[in-house]
């Protein structure tokens, strides 16, 4: 069963990032959105936490929060995927569940 | 696909009351059915009528009213919330004795059992807020 991880909090925020990414087994997909954004930059803090679950999960994030923030996509890491909100829809349909890390 | 939504957060708090409604529009643009919208926690203050936002900005209460109107979507706030935070409808306006009701229309007050029939009929449940 694949589930599709929500986070809407940067992980200078919150700690849902490192929770979600530390139980997320192989296979599941994690979408960054709003604050949570800020989890997809290269070059921060948690990028290394990011890159480092990368080989077992998927990371996307939402490209129009991303662009309110001004944050350009050459920023993210590398490997994760920019989706829209059709994209939005797409992953929680393609997944089988969706856990909302609020 | 049927979806079932829950929003935890008020409106104007951070941004959840925005990317639910984006994200509805979306999944109906594609073909999807939304079947309710709860709203829970903070949540329910995006239900009430009297919001008079600047001009220049989204009236959230009044978008979901809309939004409901033209997809045929349910829009249910738990009354245990709406009471702790002065939300009312006909029902709770009689049954506490209130002066007045302040909900928007298109939305009607229920219990928790409406988010369990929402999490039951529907094959995706999806959260957003704080």
């Amino acid at each position: 069963m694949s589930i599709l991880h929500t986070v809407n909090k940067s992980p200078l925020d919150r700690t849902t990032l490192k929770s979600c990414l530390n139980l997320a087994v192989k296979g599941a997909s994690v979408l960054l959105i709003e604050d949570g954004v800020y989890g997809a930059v290269s070059g921060a803090e948690s990028t290394q936490m990011v890159q480092d679950a990368m080989g077992d999960v998927a990371v996307y994030v939402l490209g129009p929060d991303l662009k309110a923030r001004g944050v350009d996509e050459s920023r993210l890491i590398d490997g994760v995927k920019v989706v829209d909100y059709d994209g939005f829809v797409d992953l929680t349909t393609d997944n089988d569940t969706v856990s909302a890390w609020v | 696909m049927k979806f079932g939504i829950q929003v935890n957060e008020g409106p104007y708090t951070h941004e959840a009351s925005v990317t639910a409604i984006n994200f509805i529009k979306s999944a109906v643009a594609k073909g999807h059915e939304v079947f309710r919208v709860f709203f829970y926690h903070d949540g329910v203050n995006n239900g009430t009528r009297y919001a008079t936002p600047p001009q220049d900005d989204i009236n959230i209460q009044q978008t979901w009213s809309d939004l409901a109107k033209e997809h045929n979507i349910d829009l249910v706030i738990c009354v245990a919330a709406a009471q702790r935070r002065g939300l009312a409808d006909d029902g709770e306006q009689e049954r506490n004795k209130l002066d007045g009701n302040n909900i928007m229309d298109g939305f009607r007050i229920s219990g928790l059992g409406q988010l369990i029939e929402a999490g039951i009929e529907c094959d995706r449940l999806v959260v957003f807020g704080d």
